[in-house]
């Protein structure tokens, strides 16, 4: 009898151990999943807390998909991030082969590289919301100082400029995260195989094209896994730059759920595009993560 | 005309100078060691050949063109790295054919020269897999297959063996032996390894503090060695040398122990001359262990100090005037430590080297 409970005691142990790691998993992920899925089958108005018992199917999701407004703004999001990642790739491959040649002054130039980062995105948005401003913006007064032109280019009023002019705050702030790890990757790179490329008939160009640049992909999928998740929840820098306008012109996924379910206090609906909007970023993720486990699975055998 | 020359060829990195001035002639299928010491500058020199390091002065030239200033992608060779330097992102498939995919070849022509270079290495059945799932052996054959699909004009190899286990290395050893007969190629082949050296080589470069120290055939190396450096780099276990004065016909190793200057040698030393006399362990041994009685010999009573049994010979350690000796025990029996034997010295194999200048007497 005692050794059928001491049997049973070994076998509960592991459970028991992970008993903290669920209960707080519980309470702080599945919970509010669960709370949020439900209210987005809800009318719920933040204004009428009983409307959280009237269920109502799948209304506010038949109510989004057949938004207009909602598509725009969800076919920006994918613009915005595709844009945005894409620069950013490229300027952050660019940094990150330079400061790899570059012998004296390594670490300093990598610490300032870093200095984007280390600022607020609100603080970020207003200091671009000053500098694209078309009236006493730094830009457009220096554009006219120079002569290059006499007029004051709408650069936050223009619909397209507007969009232009978020994605190069994003950018200015975030190119740093592929630098660094772009770089990461260059410093991980054995030289052997460039010699041997070399040896093998390789130019500058197709050693980078060729060798350099597949080694170091799997670095930039794992920067693109994060910048995705960044960029896809964008909502302060386009709050404080333009607050989606001008008419709507700048409105993204987030944006336009903030405003729905805090202004207008249609929680259920904003609910629903949250749910939306997180199968989007889960869709780049599990992309960006299917490409990185099939590059890490040659990267054994660098050396 | 050689495939390979070098002349008066320097590195420098700044105001270092790591190679002062070499001149090497390589014939064509011709397979040259380099060997030396780390730091003697023998990865340095074929790296210059390959073109992987600028030459700060001198010329080489790989057949009849000059190649000092051309990238190492128009030299027209092919190099084996220590580390495989496989590129980890490509089967063995691509790997191999990557340097004629560049070059333009067309696909049939490569699928060709791949399954050939396969076959010869025996890596047909791996040509799907990708690097990260090879053993190191099967990654060196790689490597090499990399080197031969392209039909280079030479060959250089960077200690291809030097991470591999112990046992593999003798059997990949074999193998690029056997790979040179097949692709008759000139190689270029550098090794921190004398055995390597000695086993491969046509012909052997000796190299230290980047200098060439002696260069010739294996057996011109090991029975001739110019100096005193080349003495003890070549041959395993070492070369005994003891510093020895000349006095009269005797070569004079200490008060008490004199074996007589070698005929042959006679006429290359002096009285009172300062010498360093050199005896292989395999030219020291115990009386009817070794050394067939000759009138070129001479004797010496040695003390057992240790005894390495290695199966077909015992190495023996001992002091012989005042210095540390190996000497080897043929047909071995069992040796005590402390038990006094009488070993043979084969004269005819006894070297001498000036003590001033460590060249050996007969190179004057």
């Amino acid at each position: 009898m005692i050794r059928y409970f001491r049997t049973r005691q070994a076998a509960l142990t592991p459970l028991l151990l992970l008993m903290p790691a669920i209960v707080t998993m519980l309470f702080v992920v599945a919970l509010p999943l669960v709370f949020s899925l439900w209210t987005s089958l809800t009318p719920y108005r933040l204004t009428r807390p009983e409307t959280i018992e009237v269920f109502i199917g799948i209304r506010n999701y038949v109510r989004i998909f057949t938004d207009d407004d909602f598509w725009a703004a969800f076919g920006r999001t994918i613009l915005f991030l595709a844009i945005a990642l894409n620069v950013e790739f490229l300027l952050g491959l660019g940094i990150a082969l330079l400061i790899n040649k570059i012998t004296w002054g390594q670490r300093t130039l990598r610490t300032i590289m870093m200095f984007p980062m280390m600022f607020s995105p609100i603080l970020v948005g207003f200091q671009f919301k000053f500098i694209f401003n078309d009236n006493i913006g730094i830009l457009n007064n220096a554009l006219q100082s120079l002569g290059i032109t006499d007029q004051a280019i709408p650069w936050l009023v223009d619909g397209r400029l507007a969009m232009f002019s978020i994605i190069f705050a994003e950018v200015w702030m975030s190119t740093s995260v592929f630098a660094i790890l772009l770089l990461a990757g260059l410093f991980a790179m054995p030289r052997d195989p460039l010699e041997a490329a070399r040896v093998d008939g390789c130019n500058a160009w197709q050693v980078f094209r060729h060798i350099t640049l597949p080694f170091i992909m799997p670095f930039a999928f794992i920067a693109m896994t994060i910048r995705s998740l960044d960029v896809a929840r964008a909502y302060d820098i386009v709050q404080v730059m333009t607050d989606g306008g001008p008419a709507g012109r700048t409105e993204l996924i987030w944006t336009m759920l903030a405003r729905v379910g805090y202004e207008n206090a249609r929680m259920g609906q904003a609910n629903a595009m949250a749910y939306v909007s997180t199968i989007l970023s889960v869709a780049f993720t599990y992309f960006f993560f299917t490409k990185l486990i099939a590059a890490r699975r040659y990267m054994g055998g660098a050396e | 005309m050689s495939a390979i020359s070098l002349s008066k060829v320097v590195k420098a990195y700044g105001k270092l100078e790591v190679v002062h001035g070499i001149d090497l002639q390589i014939a064509h299928n011709e397979f040259v060691v380099l060997v030396g010491p780390s730091g003697c500058g023998k990865s340095t020199t074929l790296r210059m050949i390959a073109g992987l390091e600028d030459i700060t002065d001198g010329d080489i030239r790989i057949g009849d063109r000059l190649v000092n200033d051309l990238p190492p992608r128009k030299r027209n060779i092919s190099m084996v790295f220590q580390n495989y330097a496989l590129y980890p992102h490509m089967n063995v498939r691509d790997n191999l054919g990557f340097g004629l995919k560049i070059a333009g070849q067309p696909p049939r022509v490569i699928e060709e020269r791949v399954m050939e270079a396969a076959e010869i290495l025996g890596i047909s059945e791996l040509l799907e897999r990708i690097p990260a799932e090879l053993s190191g052996g099967q990654r060196q054959r790689v490597a090499m297959g990399r080197a031969i699909v392209r039909h280079p004009e030479a060959f250089l190899f960077d200690e291809p063996l030097s991470n591999l286990d112990a046992k593999l290395r003798v059997q990949m050893r074999t193998e690029i032996k056997k790979l040179h007969h097949k692709v008759k190629t000139t190689v270029v082949y550098v090794t921190h390894d004398q055995v390597e050296a000695m086993t491969l080589a046509d012909r052997i470069v000796i190299m230290k503090d980047g200098y060439i120290e002696q260069v010739g055939t294996p057996m011109d190396v090991f029975n001739h060695p110019v100096n005193t450096f080349v003495a003890g780099f070549i041959g395993s276990p070492p070369m005994n040398l003891i510093p020895a004065r000349i006095a009269g016909d005797a070569v004079v190793l200490s008060d008490d122990v004199a074996v007589p200057v070698p005929d042959r040698l006679k006429a290359h030393v002096s009285d009172g001359m300062a010498v360093t006399a050199g005896i292989r362990p395999d030219d020291m041994t115990p009386v009817g262990h070794g050394i067939h009685d000759t009138d070129q010999m001479a004797a010496v009573e040695l003390t057992v100090e240790l005894a390495e049994l290695l199966g077909t010979e015992t190495l023996i350690y001992s002091h012989l005037a005042g210095h540390e000796v190996q000497g080897k025990m043929f047909d071995p029996r069992d040796v005590a430590e402390g038990e006094t034997l009488e070993f043979r010295i084969a004269l005819d194999k006894l070297h001498l080297f000036d003590a001033q200048t460590g060249r050996s007497v007969r190179a004057g």
